[in-house]
């Protein structure tokens, strides 16, 4: 199990969490087309080694948090919430 | 039909026993040409297979299958080895109906034993969603001309006296899906029996050979680099399971697809006293006991996207709690070991089979935890579709166009547990 270091709950295991997946930008949603917004709903980079995602601490701070983690290794190298980071 | 280089029976047993000669190597190593009319990149079950069917029904024999490691080492040998065909939809249900009529065949076909045991396939319902899905499963599976039934709690103990079918688990079991003709394979030998039937016809396996670009001209492939050096050829066939997404960004292609470990685990062997396999989706576990007498187990997928197959202590402990819930008279049985496999999980829980934007690059991927039952049919199918150029039926809707078209499958409900 992963160990998640929550920038408000401190160390926690990652079952307190719900993974969202890889993070991705939504397109505007009136002005997307019909082949951007299928990309954004399915296609992935599933990218092997660093990828940044989304997680939420379901049982925790229930706050979203943006982590960064080496899908190889399953490393985790930052932990921020995503508040902090649109700031 | 080329002769097998040496025909496994009872009769040469008995003379290479009597003579003390050994048997030849199954399949054989050869050098890397520089130019193969077809390249299957991945040497599992499914590109072996390929290879297999591809050669077997369509005569196509200058083949190269090429594995970064060696055959069977990925998805092909880490699966629980479960076959059955009692899926949801009629398109799924009719697909994996044709792999279990291969399995039954398979033995024969390529004179291997595969070891295939038809025990009866069971998945426990311990809600009244599960049973209602479950009798929809059933219709819809006997409109196919599956043998599919819901069956009590008493038949339940009838046939698998180990469940506990009382009201003291959490979660008591209500009834179950019962399909007699799903069972267990040895996986390794589906995976070797291939690969000697193939060898035999003319395929080259080159395992320990790594695809490291592909090489695409316009919107059209024209080789492969690998770690031994280029290799020319129009066709590449993309049958990797965990690693798909990086071969297809090889070609320039995006797929839907996330990778995620899934853990399984097995103890010590005992006498045999469960029959059946058992599945309980509630509780996100299957189990079955192998020919050797040990219990085999499987869960869902982890809960987040890895490449790592580092197995963890939370899966143990939640594997352990939902086993007992269901058999608690296996408590003193000890772990073995335990292990994980890459799977590709796609939006729809359906496989991706067909033709890419790139011309000449096909894919045989996105497995998610069912390949390794539909390995048959997808060879004989993948085959088809490049010998001939067209789709076969069986197939059709499995294309990568389906989520342009948002013609997504609806095989989640019966295709994996961890829902």
């Amino acid at each position: 199990m992963l160990v998640i270091v929550c920038p408000h709950c401190g160390p926690r295991n990652s079952n307190e969490f719900s993974f969202l997946g890889e993070r991705s930008s939504r397109p505007a949603v009136a002005t997307t087309t019909p082949d951007e917004w299928r990309r954004y709903l399915y296609t992935k980079d599933n990218a092997a080694g660093s990828q940044l995602e989304r997680w939420f601490h379901v049982s925790g701070c229930r706050r979203f948090l943006d982590v960064e983690r080496d899908t190889v290794t399953n490393e985790i190298r930052s932990v921020r919430d995503v508040a902090e980071d649109a700031r | 039909m080329a002769r097998y280089p040496s025909r496994y029976s009872a009769l040469s047993l008995l003379r290479k026993g009597a003579t003390r000669s050994n048997w030849p190597r199954a399949w054989r190593h050869h050098e890397l040409k520089s130019s193969y009319d077809v390249v299957i990149i991945g040497g599992g079950l499914h590109g072996l297979a390929t290879a297999y069917y591809l050669a077997r029904n369509h005569g196509i024999t200058n083949v190269a299958v090429l594995e970064k490691a060696y055959i069977g080492g990925g998805g092909s040998g880490r699966n629980t080895a479960i076959v059955r065909s009692n899926y949801l939809t009629p398109e799924g249900s009719a697909f994996y109906d044709r792999s279990v009529q291969l399995y039954e065949g398979l033995t024969e076909d390529l004179n291997f034993n595969i070891m295939f045991e038809q025990r009866g396939h069971m998945t426990l319902a311990h809600n009244d969603a599960s049973l209602r899905t479950m009798r929809w499963r059933a219709e819809v599976n006997k409109l196919g001309g599956i043998d599919s039934k819901v069956i009590s709690p008493a038949e339940v103990k009838e046939l698998a006296p180990a469940i506990d079918i009382s009201d003291r688990p959490r979660y008591p079991i209500h009834g179950a899906l019962w399909h007699p003709p799903g069972g267990i394979v040895r996986h390794d030998a589906v995976v070797w029996g291939y690969a000697r039937g193939a060898d035999a016809r003319g395929a080259h396996i080159h395992q320990g050979t790594e695809v490291t670009g592909i090489d695409v001209a316009g919107d059209r492939v024209i080789g492969v680099q690998t770690s031994h050096g280029p290799v020319a050829t129009p066709i590449v066939i993309n049958c990797t399971a965990g690693w798909s997404t990086l071969i297809a960004d090889m070609a320039g292609v995006q797929l839907p697809i996330t990778t995620r470990p899934l853990q399984a685990a097995v103890t010590e062997p005992v006498q045999p006293f469960l029959d059946p396999v058992i599945v309980s989706g509630t509780l996100h576990v299957y189990v079955s006991q192998t020919a050797r007498g040990e219990l085999v187990f499987g869960a869902s997928v982890d809960p987040y996207s890895s490449y790592s197959s580092r197995g963890s202590l939370g899966f143990t402990e939640g594997l352990a709690g939902h086993v007992l819930e269901l058999m608690p008279g296996i408590s003193k049985m000890r772990l073995l070991r335990q292990w994980a496999g890459l799977c590709d999980m796609t939006p729809d829980f359906g496989p991706i089979i067909g033709p890419t934007p790139v011309d000449g690059f096909y894919v045989d991927v996105g497995w998610g935890t069912y390949g390794f039952k539909a390995g048959p049919v997808a060879g004989e199918q993948v085959a088809a579709m490049v010998a001939t150029g067209a789709i076969p039926e069986l197939i059709a809707s499995f294309g990568l166009e389906r989520f342009e078209e948002g013609a997504l499958t609806a095989e989640k409900g019966a295709a994996a547990v961890g829902h």
